[in-house]
Formats: C-alpha cells, structure tokens, sequence
C-alpha cells in the first residue's frame, strides 16, 4: 500500500528573472528513500530550501503529511529533519552539546534529550568524541554529526542535501549505510546528489533534475535497465593512435566511436559489445592496445540517453544565471 | 511549553558561548567601568556624581547591549548556524526574543556597575530603586531591540559595530545626558525627541536626582512603543531578507 507523505506541484522559484526552479512536480512515498539526482546549479538545494521553509516559494505549492509547507511553515518543520550541504552547528560547542541544544529547538524535554543524543552519538559512532568541540571535527565526523541532530526529534521525513559530497570515502561509504539502517527504521528520505552511484545504491526512486526541471522520474531499477541496454567499452593505445578512430569506425559501422585523446578511444554501442573482432582489427592494423576496460555510464550520459539531448537545450534555454 | 524548552535552550547556550566568556565579561566590565572612571574622575564634588550617574548607567546599557547583538546575530548569521533555528519549529518572535534575552540581562547588570562604583564614593539614599529598575530595564529591552534592528540590516560583524557607532554617539550627545535638551541648538532639538535614549534617560534622572523634566509615565509609554517598532521591523526584515 502506498502512502504518499510529501506532495509538491508546480513549484517554482525565481530570482528576479532567473528561474532556478521550474515548476516542478512530484510525490515522495512513506517510507521510501526519494533520490534528487542533477548536477550543481539543477536547483535541488533551492528546491530543498523552499520545502524547508528556508526559501521563498514563488508559486505552487508543496503538503507534507497533508500541512501546507508554505503556509503552516512551522507546523511543517516539526515533521522535518534537515541536512544541509554544509554543516551548521556550533563549532565551539562539543559533539554532545551540539545534539542536546538541537533536542531542545524541537522541544524534547531535558532526560530524553540526554538520553536522545547519547543513543545518536553511538548510532554516528561519535561516542569516542562526544565531548570534543564540533570545530575539531573531521568534515566525515562533522557530516555524521549533522546527521544525527538531523534525527534527534525522530521526524518523519529526513532532508539531505548531497549527504557525501566532498568527505572521504570512508565516511561516504558509513553514512550511506547509516541511511539505509535509518530508513529501514521507517524514516523516509529525501536526497540530493550529483553521485548517480549514490543515488542508486540508496535510492528507490530518482528523479532526475536538470536546469530546475525535472526531465525524469523513475524507480531506480527501472532506469538502470535503460542505462544498462547499452554498453560503453574505452580502449587505451600507444602514442600516435589517432588513425585508429577512422579505421574502427569504418570496420564497424554499427558502433558510435568516438576519439577521446590520441590514445585514448570509445566505443557505445546500444547492444553488448562483442570484443573479439575488435581486438583482431587493432592487431591487423599493428596497433598496439594497453587495456580495454567496460565504463560506468556516468550521469551525463545516462542523463543524455534518458533525455535524449533534451539536456543541451533546456540549458541553452534554461536563461543565464 | 515546548516553545519555553527552546527559549531556555538558546538563552543559556547565547550565555555560555558569548556572554560569558572572558572577552566579553571584561568588555562588559571594563566599558562601564571605564565610562564610570572617566566621569566621576572630572566630577568635582559629590554631588556631581550622583548628577552624572544616569547618564553612565544608560550610556553602559546603550553600548553593551548594540554590540552583543552584533555577535550573536551577525556572527551566527554568517557561519549559517542561524538557519538552524529558522529551520526549527519556533515561532520567529519567540526565537527572536530568546536570541535577545541574553543581551537585556547583559544590558541589566552592565547599568549597575556603575552604581556599583558610587556606591563607595557618595550616599545613594532618597533613590526609587524600583523606578530605576524598570527604567533600566526598559532602557535595555529598548536598546537591545535596537541593536537587533541594525544586526539584521547588515551582514558583517564589523558593518554592525560600525553602523551602531554611526547612531550611538549622535544619540549620547543629544539625549540629553550630558548637554541639557534646552541647551541644544533648537534645530536639533526635535531629533532629541525622537531618540528613545532621550526616554530612559529622563526616567532615571527622575528616579535619581529628580531632575527628569518628561511625564514618567509617558516616557515608559514611549519607550515600549519603541521596543515594539524596533522589534516588529526587525522580524520583519528576517521574514523578507533572511528568507528570500
Ligand atoms: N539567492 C540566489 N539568488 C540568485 N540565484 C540563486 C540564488 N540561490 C541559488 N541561485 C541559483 O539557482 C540555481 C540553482 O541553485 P541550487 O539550488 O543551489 O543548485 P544545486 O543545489 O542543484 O547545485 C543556480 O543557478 C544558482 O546560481
Ligand atoms: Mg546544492
């Protein structure tokens, strides 16, 4: 049974003339872990803001758990956990003080705030640095703090701008699965990123948000499906390869090459790729071949064969910023 | 009650992470301390100091409390920790007025340190504490509210104290503490009725020396009205500029 928690139509938000987001539209579902995938400037911490209560909204309007965000704003953020891009705690305050002034803004009286924020500093694995001041923190421990006072009032949904963006790889790799343990707990997620790997390792459903629209929804499975129909495959060669582009393409055809560097070559093809053949035209034509390696579609192209180039032109038509 | 939880939270969290620490408790001391020293060393009898104490009592008040406020908004402003608490579920007045509780406090004590002072120098008896009391409260709620409104204008702590210091010195000067109103050029007598500095100072003039020349009442009623103007417009101007 699908519950949707959080219902946004038509919301827009303009800077005098500039449209950072267009009319967007979306339901996030109780219980769900709800991706906003687009690189920087798509308009997801805008987006984010205006649900917050943070920003302005210019026109349409957005209900969470049926309270009008726009107009019961506070009523609203009661239900809301909020991470944003960078960390705002206090940092001359300790990790624990941190949490238990966090408590005390959503009105948790004093045992269970103590008690709250001992839970989360063990939950974050930050128990070690409870009573260390949040400015000596690593931007990890800083994040997962964050995090945690995120959660402290148990809100029904959680708002994450890009949650692992620019943190270590450790870290990234414990706070997703902090989320994924949270969510499973019954918390709905909502979050940004311009990781597509992210956003499909966490995410059940993604939209996908470009120059302040969204070009796409789908559930994570079915847009990996798409993506994965296709097959990129890079070719690395000696120095002075650059005939090899022409000779490939005309040997096979039916292939999209393209020439990255003198050394370096693609090919994409919508079917599996067979590589025996190719191989044998490269020894044909004595060129030597260091490594042939599968890619990852990266969001720009994933984003390309979803839009199907709709991208480059909403850009060119998005405005100025 | 939920919302007292928080007014609490963010008062004694104001206190610990700016009010008491050693800078500001000595700048809290030595300023009016130094305004105390300064006067009283160039009273020339007794007298004379109990005349000028309500001048240094307000003078303390107006600058403790203007620059507090430009730590604790501007500052947290800055470093966005202040978005937390726009993101919390706090109504803006209630949260405006926590985050302004401490500077009042500060604003109170800082006006009895002077007294403090007189206390050894002359006899204070024949003096309405309890007017001077509400007065100075009043004064620093007033001021307080004043240095919100120019906290929440600016955007630097430095335009901040700059900025105060653009309207703290002409208000001294023409308030009448040191200069007598009738004094003045008439030309800037009007602006001296349209300072609330004017207000308190006349209130505790009154309740000290006896020398106030306004209706009590009335300058209470005038300087609330001016808390209220300056508190209004500057939640205003958070509701349009800081959420934008
Ligand atoms: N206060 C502002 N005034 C004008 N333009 C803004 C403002 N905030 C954001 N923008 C613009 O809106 C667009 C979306 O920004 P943002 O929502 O931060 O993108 P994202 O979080 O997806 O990287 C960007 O082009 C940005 O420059
Ligand atoms: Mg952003």
């Amino acid at each position: 049974m699908r519950v949707d928690i959080l219902r946004v139509e038509n919301l827009t938000k303009r800077y005098g003339d500039f449209t950072a987001v267009a009319g967007i539209g979306f339901t996030v579902q109780k219980g769900e872990v709800f991706g906003f995938l687009g690189p920087n400037g798509a308009g997801k911490t805008t987006t984010i803001n205006m649900l917050t209560g943070l920003a302005r909204v210019t026109e349409g309007s957005a209900y969470l758990a049926g309270i009008d965000c726009v107009k019961e704003t506070k009523r609203a953020q009661k239900l809301m956990g909020i991470v944003p891009d960078e960390s705002n705690l206090y940092p001359e305050m300790t990790g624990y003080e941190n949490l238990d002034f966090c408590g005390a803004l959503y009105g948790l009286e004093g045992k269970e705030r103590r008690d709250r924020a001992h839970e989360l500093l063990q939950v974050v694995g930050l128990q070690e640095v409870a009573h260390k001041p949040f400015a000596a923190y690593s931007r990890g421990m800083k994040r997962r703090l964050t995090i945690a006072a995120g959660i402290i009032h148990k809100p029904e949904i959680l708002f994450l701008d890009e949650p692992t963006t620019g943190i270590d790889v450790e870290s990234a790799r414990q706070i997703r699965k902090m989320l994924l343990n949270l969510n499973k707990g019954g918390t709905t997620i909502f979050l940004t990123t311009h990781y597509l790997e992210e956003a499909e390792r966490l995410c059940g459903r993604i939209a996908f948000i470009v120059a302040g629209k969204i070009v796409k929804i789908d559930t994570t499975r079915g847009l990996l499906e798409k993506a994965q129909r296709g097959q990129t495959v890079q070719f690395s060669l000696s120095k002075g390869s650059e005939r090899a582009g022409e000779v490939l393409q005309a040997a096979f055809p039916e292939y999209d090459w393209l020439v990255v560097d003198g050394q370096t070559l693609r090919v994409h093809s919508g079917k599996a790729i067979d590589l025996l053949p190719i191989m044998e035209v490269f020894r044909d034509n004595s060129l030597a071949l260091y490594e042939a390696r599968v890619i990852r579609p990266t969001l720009e192209e994933i984003f390309v064969q979803i839009t199907g180039g709709e991208q480059r032109k909403m850009r060119a038509g998005g405005g100025a910023k | 009650m939920k919302a007292w939880i928080a007014f609490y939270s963010i008062f004694r969290k104001d206190m610990r992470n700016y009010y008491l620490k050693p800078p500001n408790i000595s700048w809290g001391i030595i300023f009016p301390l130094a305004w105390t020293l300064m006067f009283f060393v160039r009273s020339q009898s007794p007298v004379d100091i109990r005349s000028i104490l309500p001048g240094v009592m307000a003078m303390s008040i107006l600058f403790g409390t203007t620059s507090m406020l430009a730590v604790t908004i501007t500052f947290e402003r800055r470093s966005r920790s202040f978005e937390r608490l726009l993101l919390a579920p706090i109504d803006l007045n209630i949260l405006m007025l926590a985050k302004t509780s401490g500077a009042i406090l500060f604003g109170l004590l800082n006006a009895f340190i002077p007294v403090v002072f007189a206390s050894f120098l002359i006899n204070l008896a024949g003096i309405n504490w309890f007017i001077v009391l509400a007065s100075v409260f009043f004064l620093a709620v007033t001021s307080t509210f004043f240095g919100l409104l120019i906290a929440v204008t600016v955007s630097e702590v430095f335009e901040a104290q700059t900025f105060s210091n653009f309207f703290r010195f002409p208000m001294v000067f023409l308030c009448g503490l040191f200069v007598p109103i009738q004094n003045l050029p008439p030309f800037l007598r009007p602006l001296s009725y349209a300072i609330p500095l004017t207000y308190g100072a006349d209130i505790l003039k009154t309740a000290i020396n006896g020398e106030g020349h306004l209706g009590m009442g009335l300058s209470f009623l005038i300087l609330m009205g001016f808390s209220l103007l300056f508190f209004t417009i500057s939640t205003k101007n958070i509701k349009e500029k800081w959420i934008y």
